[in-house]
């Protein structure tokens, strides 16, 4: 089974996210960078799905260069081939975004084949746009269900159970398909220490590609109103001598 | 004309559609409706007293439930019939799905968790980011713009229904024309959920962090819940580590959560966690940090370690409310 992982390079916000002079991005000069949460969880997938039926596992991102940081992560747990789609811009809108991710994976698959399935976040970290996996899916023709909690392969379906209000739905998807994965679905791995010199001799592929701007332009980046609780803590105390006091406040908001 | 697409569930409509026409309103007066799938008829009157206009009933053996591929190709034809200005849902996930999904199908642009629009010509749409602790202000060029509301962010109370249309909406039945391939993504079954409190509808909720250490440091974070009829949420270093399942974590990528009361316990505050919990009414930190961000932004904390803070508040609360 051939499957696909498609994985972003996000900064690592601590406890909060500056914007820059201009207001156009968010200010990474003192901040680390990670992939997404979710795809974490799409890269563990893949890799336990190909454990379990002989597979060969991709990963691949659309970013500036530096997300080889993140390709050679995900090697390092073990995923076999990896692939950059290099942009010089801060970000792609959506639209343009899978454009390029469909080029690279038609010309991947024309290659090597096609991939059973084509995993992706259930939503970026940074852009919450909810929705690069899914025009991937419709310009492929291949169904996709987003928001994944279980994603089990068995023949040539896709078994996909996702949360509701009232439980759990089950889809199943005819292969080849395309999975939105939600974090829960199973706990990443670590990179062993093999892994992580091993992942330094993985060649990157790289496809250089353009396509047309989408119709979504971001302008500015804003902090988000006041909250509620917004204003000064009351501290309580210190140590367990502050528990008469927390149980105040309980009997106080009603809930002791 | 604005056209909302109601989201529900087998003919049950999901309270969050209120977000969406209550957003909808507040962009027109000429609300119409988009009701995929059967057993609209009695719902009509519903949506009327919520500012609809006309219901359009997509009717199709396909979609006798709900599939995001046959539900965002309804929406595709409907915008084609009706050319809204906008076409709106709530950013669930069933919301955003279908919006993406139609999104796709026409190449339009699609703005997710949109807390505002305005249009002068092209869209100004104010959007959220990183779960919401990030705004975007964007413009948005097409003919309908896909927009979808973020959920929570927005009062539909706040915007008054126009008498005019209050009363009883046009029904407006079409046949969509589905591809019999687009059934492979309908929902095929359902697991039901165990009824008792969950994260998501407790009244208190103890959420324990990276400082309660292991994972047999949460008993006393149990006994606490237990004790004021709550539940254990944690943090996403908490499920990393293996200490709980994920079902417990809190988080832009776990359940948000509005308690009456959350009691963070060795919680850093991390953007991640922090826009789970900020929805919560009164937030209590207990942390050995004073300066930890869960600390700053918190209704009230207690200084000091969780291991000896929490068994000595329900202590307390045993002392005060024997049973």
């Amino acid at each position: 089974m051939r499957i696909l992982a498609c994985i972003k390079r996000v900064p690592a916000p601590g406890a909060r996210i500056n914007i820059t002079a201009d207001g156009k991005a968010v200010d990474t000069a003192f901040l680390g960078f990670t992939m997404s949460p979710h795809e974490e969880c799409a890269l563990e997938a893949a890799l336990q799905l190909s454990e379990s039926h002989a597979g060969a596992t991709t990963v691949l991102t659309l970013g500036p260069r530096e997300a080889e940081e993140q390709l050679r992560y995900a090697a390092s747990l073990g995923i076999e081939r990896a692939v950059l789609l290099p942009i010089t811009e801060i970000d792609w809108d959506a639209q343009r975004t899978a454009g390029a991710i469909v080029d690279a994976i038609r010309g991947i698959e024309s290659e090597h084949g096609v991939f059973d399935l084509v995993l992706f976040g259930n939503e970026s970290a940074d852009s919450c746009g909810f929705q690069v996996g899914v025009r991937v899916s419709v310009a492929l023709g291949r169904p996709m269900v987003n928001g994944a909690k279980s994603l089990e392969v068995a023949g040539e379906v896709a078994r996909i159970q996702r949360e509701s209000d009232a439980g759990q739905e089950v889809y199943e998807l005819p292969l080849p398909a395309v999975v939105g994965v939600k974090e829960g679905i199973n706990l990443p791995r670590y990179p062993t220490m093999k892994g992580r010199l091993a992942s330094k001799k993985v060649t990157i592929a790289e496809h250089v590609t353009d396509v047309a701007r989408g119709g979504l332009a971001t302008a500015t980046l804003a902090p988000p109103p006041a909250d509620v609780h917004a204003s000064l803590t009351t501290i309580l105390g210190n140590g367990a001598g502050a528990a008469p006091a927390v149980v105040d406040l309980l009997e106080q908001l009603g809930v002791a | 004309m604005l056209l909302v697409v109601v989201e529900h569930d087998r003919g049950v409509m999901a309270a969050a559609t209120e977000d969406a026409l209550g957003f909808a309103r507040s962009l027109g007066d000429d609300v119409h409706a988009l009701w995929i799938g059967e057993a609209a008829d009695e719902l009509a009157s519903q949506l009327g007293a919520r500012g609809v206009a006309v219901v359009h009933q997509a009717h199709h053996d396909l979609l006798r439930d709900y599939g995001p591929e046959a539900w965002g190709e309804v929406i595709v034809q409907a915008v084609q019939r009706l050319a809204p200005d906008a076409v709106l849902a709530t950013g669930t996930d069933r919301g955003n799905e279908m919006l993406a999904q139609a999104a796709a199908r026409l190449d339009a642009p699609f703005a997710a968790n949109c807390t505002a629009a305005e249009r002068n010509g092209e869209w100004a749409i104010t959007r959220v980011r990183w779960g919401g602790s990030l705004l975007e202000h964007a413009t948005l060029d097409a003919p309908t713009a896909i927009l979808s509301v973020a959920l929570h962010t927005f009062d539909p109370a706040g915007v008054a229904v126009a008498t005019a249309t209050a009363a009883q909406p046009l029904i407006e039945p079409f046949t969509p024309e589905l591809a019999a391939e687009l059934a492979r993504t309908l929902v095929r079954d359902r697991i039901e959920r165990q009824a008792g409190i969950t994260l998501a509808t407790a009244p208190v909720v103890v959420g324990g962090g990276r400082g309660v250490g292991s994972a047999e440091g949460f008993a006393v974070l149990e006994e606490l819940a237990g004790a004021l009829g709550g539940v254990v949420g944690c943090s996403r270093a908490v499920t990393n580590n293996g200490w709980r399942n994920h079902t417990d974590q809190v988080g832009q990528t776990g359940t948000r959560i509005a308690p009456d009361l959350y009691i963070a316990c060795g919680i850093s505050g991390a953007i991640q966690h922090w826009v789970g919990a900020m929805a919560s009414k009164h937030i209590l930190a207990i942390n050995t940090d004073p300066e930890a961000n869960m600390v700053v932004k918190a209704d009230s904390a207690v200084i000091g370690d969780l291991h000896e803070v929490v068994p000595a508040i329900t202590a307390e609360l045993h002392r005060r409310h024997p049973r």
